[in-house]
């Protein structure tokens, strides 16, 4: 009884809730500016994504100004997906690559836990030896006042998630989620009949890199009149993921598209449809190996969009930039995200590569490729 | 006096295999009642398919319920075996069956110390077991870099993938199905054919007294250990099958596989509980997920409907046995 | 007798002390992070002990009545999901939200001891449920619920006294508070006879029901308080905050670490705040020597069965 009654008043609470706190991930004027993004030329030097940014605005780090080599600190929200492996591998070989201008990089991981970053950051800027802190937020409200603070003392670089606060010397994100959603979404929509079936597979509900993705794809799904059948989370686990499709195939559901918001599962999705012996279906994925590598051989309909893992790259340029004093693009350093269409597909695909590998590494010419990311020689 | 304390025991036993049982077709009844195709000798078969390596699970992990302990590193000894059979194999069909013995190696000396910590170092099997979680957990994300790495062949893939089709009566049949029945037979054999249930019943009931009888409870304790690990061993081949390499294919696992033996009937803490209990737990615990797919609700509240259920089978075996005793 | 009861109980406790600042103070010493004995340093190691201390400090009464409270992390997203969302960054409803909270920690307690107690459901099993159901609650409604706390409510987890932040003087003060409810009271009394010896204890005409129940409301509210200390240190709740901190195994671990027997009747506050002690002087330690992710996961498990082992050995009976 009294279970029950607990569980009426939570639903009440919900209903009273209402729209009023409800989170917004369907921002009309964003999904424009990054619509434009995407078709925008980067500046910066040719052929390194990583070093080139969008837009004009820079800012002046004169004041930051520090002779001699660097100590760079990082508190990392963690290494719990195989996304931030990767990037992990790059920032470590940039730092490498950058080893005469370093002398000493402390990182610090927060294993995916708010409270643990805050006391690390805290810790990082108490214990007095960073010359400047890059910080990886886990989440963005719960870091904003731990970076606000460290702000003050020494200049600090955000990136990946962001932060609630302009305190960063600069914020360094490629184009982001709506810019996913749309490369992919317009895509699937480009490939099927008005009317055609498209099953959205995702992660997690509630992450707001994630749910731009969504939002992103599904106006454009509506638009052009394709029927989402389902929307459904997988919590990027393999056999849920196979499961899940094969719930739907069972159902006697003509899957025409499968769209995701992270590829690390998509040939898992595929598997589904060989094992239930049904075609392919035009898909979404990522710019993973192992996807690229289905694609190849499958001779699939289908595009790559990607969040960038080179991003890792450019937070140790831009605190060696600004440690020089250098302006550096900001307070948002918008870095260009690509897609991988069937054309430019084959140039990115590494046979020595493990299948979970982000190919737009931009990480070919660092120190230990391919070994240092899991690669055979 | 053994007489007066098995007689209530073994009945309450059979009351709770029933319990599981019929949930069980309660709930398949409602799957074939929103979708009538599952009653096609190939969609069950599938739905066995899927549901193989935690009906695998729960029958090791049964073992050591019935000791009164828990396991609790089941889910990483599937991810490690996942993630190790990806490396050591790496994409060489002749080495498949030389790594496959070698994980069942693995997965024993992982039993072996589960087991020689909690019988000789005294440390309850719920931290030991956790412990055994953490470090494992860690190894394999430290062994493979934190992401999937290596690769599985065909061969060893084809053991929870391949199913062959047009077979009379059953239409189709996954090999998944057939390690199923062969590693159910087994473990049905090792707990009541054997005599080792009513030495692991005694030791979950009253272990000082199991001792006095002449029982070798650290045996028990350990040989339990061993059991679950390489049931978890087979179920994380027959998962790697299924769907490939993961990182993560194995958590959420440990829970769920004593959830699954709690559902059939088992009494956590030892003391009742026969592998029926364990199966037919699975197979309800898996047409349970199956339903909220089929159902098409929010994935959030499927967790919610999943923990109403575990608390309401549970306590209604115990309003039972309160009320029969 | 008692005395007896007591001593072993604050050794476990004093030589975890000593063992987690021997740890803190050689690594600080070998890396040269002397800046680490500053009192922000030592303050800010005090600090990462908050969150799971309250926790468990919960969670050492429900196991010292021979239960166990896997719902607490559950608890702590839902407190600080609520807690966000009611106060709205509005500082006139800090003591509503407050109360709020409060009271649904207090449902759950309830709820938990309830189906413990007089539902006659195994612990485990009882608790998991209810954080199950709580979980999905969560995550599917909140969409609904977004916010954040008031700016004056961060005080509680950022402001200090004398250089000490108020949330380690809260926890130290709640600590002893319950120490003293352990020690002193009736209450305590009966919740060690209870799990020493429930037989006894109901042959002794204490209503053991209403102490397990009493223990897991205790358990929920410092689940709860723990939820609105991280609202106030994250500033908008996740449902996947206790989730992702591990507050129900962790807590579990540092009282069993602490010395409080699983199967109920013994130990104490003093060593499950020394366990924590000890996993916040490991986290630190590790930050410092730049030990990665997946390695540090390793070590902790080790150490986790180590640190049980070291005084579990002792014991003559069996465990299960």
């Amino acid at each position: 009884m009294q279970k029950k009654a607990m569980l009426a008043t939570t639903v009440a609470l919900f209903a009273l809730a209402g729209a009023a706190g409800a989170q917004e991930f369907n921002d009309p004027a964003e999904f424009a500016r990054q619509r434009a993004q995407l078709s925008m030329t980067p500046q910066g030097p040719e052929g390194q994504p990583w070093a080139q940014h969008l837009g004009d605005s820079m800012v002046d780090t004169a004041k930051w100004k520090k002779d001699g080599p660097a100590t760079i600190c990082f508190s990392n929200a963690g290494i719990f997906n195989p996304w931030r492996v990767v990037g992990m591998h790059n920032f470590q070989a940039e730092a490498e690559a950058q080893g005469d201008r370093i002398k000493e990089l402390i990182v610090v991981d927060a294993e995916g836990k708010d409270e643990k970053q805050i006391a690390d950051i805290e810790a990082l800027v108490a214990g007095g030896k960073c010359d400047v802190l890059i910080v990886s937020p886990n989440t963005t409200a719960a870091l904003t006042p731990a970076v606000e603070a460290a702000a003050t003392k020494l200049p600090v670089v955000v990136f990946d998630r962001g932060v609630n606060t302009t305190a960063p010397v600069t914020y360094i994100h490629p184009v982001g989620g709506y810019g996913f959603g749309i490369s992919s979404g317009e895509f699937i929509a480009a490939n099927l009949e008005k009317g055609a079936n498209v099953l959205a597979l995702r992660i997690v509900p509630g992450v707001d890199v994630l749910e731009t993705r969504y939002s992103a794809a599904k106006n454009i799904f509506d638009e052009a009149g394709l029927n989402v059948v389902g929307s459904e989370f997988t919590g990027s686990d393999r056999a849920k993921t196979k499961s899940v499709v094969e719930d739907y195939l069972n159902r006697g559901i003509q899957i025409d598209a499968i769209w995701m918001d992270a590829g690390d599962t998509a040939t898992a999705a595929l598997e589904a449809f060989e094992d239930a012996g049904l075609p392919y279906p035009v898909i979404s994925g990522e710019d993973q190996q192992d996807f690229l590598r289905k694609w190849r051989d499958e001779n699939l309909t289908a595009i790559a969009p990607s969040y960038p893992t080179y991003q890792w790259r450019t937070p140790i340029i831009a605190a060696l930039d600004i440690l020089d004093g250098k302006p550096v693009p900001g307070p948002e350093w918008v870095l260009p995200q690509p897609a991988i269409t069937a054309e430019t597909r084959d140039g990115y695909i590494d046979e020595k590569l493990p299948p979970l590998h982000y190919s737009l590494c931009g990480c070919q010419d660092l120190p230990g490729y391919p070994a240092r990311w899991g690669g055979s020689d | 006096m053994s007489e007066t304390l098995n007689t209530p025991r073994v009945e309450a036993a059979r009351i709770a295999v029933n319990a599981g049982l019929v949930l069980f077709f309660g709930l398949y009844a409602v799957i074939v009642l929103i979708q009538p195709n599952y009653l096609e000798p190939g969609l069950f078969m599938n739905f066995l398919r899927r549901a193989a390596p935690l009906v695998i699970l729960a029958s090791g992990q049964i073992y050591v319920i019935l000791t009164g302990g828990f396991d609790l590193s089941v889910g990483a000894v599937v991810t490690f075996t996942v993630t190790a059979a990806a490396l050591l194999i790496n994409g060489d069909p002749g080495a498949t069956w030389s790594v496959i013995a070698l994980l069942y190696l693995m997965g024993a000396a992982i039993g072996l110390f589960n087991g020689l910590v909690v019988a000789y170092l005294k440390v309850p099997s719920i931290i030991a077991t956790l412990g055994t979680m953490l470090w494992l957990n860690g190894l394999a994300l430290a062994w493979s870099g934190g992401a999937a790495r290596g690769d599985l062949p065909e061969n060893f893939r084809d053991l929870g993938r391949f199913q062959w089709r047009d077979v009379p009566l059953i239409g189709t049949l996954p090999m998944a199905a057939l390690v199923l029945v062969v590693v159910c037979a087994l473990l049905w054999w090792g707990l009541h054919g054997m005599g080792y249930g009513k030495r692991a019943l005694a030791v979950g009931d009253n272990p000082r007294a199991a001792e006095l009888a002449g029982i070798p409870v650290a045996r028990t304790r350990i040989t339990a250990f061993v059991i679950s690990s390489l049931a978890a061993v087979t179920a994380g081949i027959l998962l790697g099958g299924f769907s490939g390499v993961s990182v993560n294919a194995g958590s959420g696992l440990e829970l769920q596989s004593i959830a699954a033996c709690v559902i059939g009937g088992a009494m956590l803490l030892g003391g009742r509980g026969t592998i029926w209990c364990a199966i037919w737990g699975a197979l309800s615990l898996f047409a349970l997920f199956t339903l909220l797919n089929l159902m098409g609700l929010p994935q959030a509240l499927r967790d919610s409907i999943q923990g109403l259920i575990l608390i309401l089978a549970v306590g209604l075996t115990a309003w039972r046995t309160r009320r029969r005793s | 007798m008692k005395m007896g009861k007591i001593r072993p109980q604050f050794s476990v406790a004093a030589v975890l002390l000593l063992i987690s600042l021997v740890i803190f103070v050689v690594t600080a010493v070998a890396t040269g992070e002397m800046a680490q004995f500053s009192l922000q340093g030592i303050t800010g190691l005090l600090q990462r002990m908050v969150a799971l201390g309250l926790v468990a400090v919960g969670q050492t009464f429900v196991i010292l009545v021979a239960s166990i409270d896997l719902s607490v992390a559950a608890v702590i997203s839902g407190t600080a999901v609520l807690a966000s969302w009611m106060m709205g960054g509005d500082p006139a409803m800090i003591v509503p939200a407050v109360l709020l909270c409060l009271g649904f920690a207090l449902a759950v307690g309830l709820v938990n001891g309830a189906l413990v107690a007089f539902g006659g459901i195994n612990p485990l099993i009882a608790t998991l449920g209810t954080g199950l159901i709580l979980q999905g609650v969560l995550s599917a409604g909140y969409g609904l619920l977004g916010g954040s706390v008031a700016p004056a409510f961060q005080h509680l987890a950022y402001g200090s006294l004398f250089g000490i932040p108020w949330s380690v003087l809260a926890l130290f003060g709640l600590g002893l508070a319950m120490a003293f409810v352990l020690n002193r009271t009736v209450l305590g009394a009966r919740i060690f006879a209870v799990g020493g010896n429930p037989e006894g204890a109901r042959l002794a005409g204490i209503r053991t029901g209403w102490v397990i129940l009493t223990a897991h409301v205790i358990c929920s509210l410092f689940a709860g308080l723990a939820g609105l200390y991280l609202a106030a240190r994250v500033q908008a709740g996740t449902p996947w905050l206790g989730r992702d901190g591990i507050y129900d195994l962790e807590s579990i671990a540092v009282t069993v670490i602490g010395g409080t027997l699983l199967a109920g009747g013994k130990g104490g506050i003093a060593g499950t705040l020394a366990g924590v002690f000890l996993f916040a002087s490991l986290d630190a330690s590790f930050n410092m020597l730049g030990i990665d992710a997946f390695l540090k996961q390793v070590l902790r498990g080790f150490i986790i069965i180590v640190a049980v082992a070291v005084h579990a050995i002792r014991g003559r009976g069996h465990v299960a």
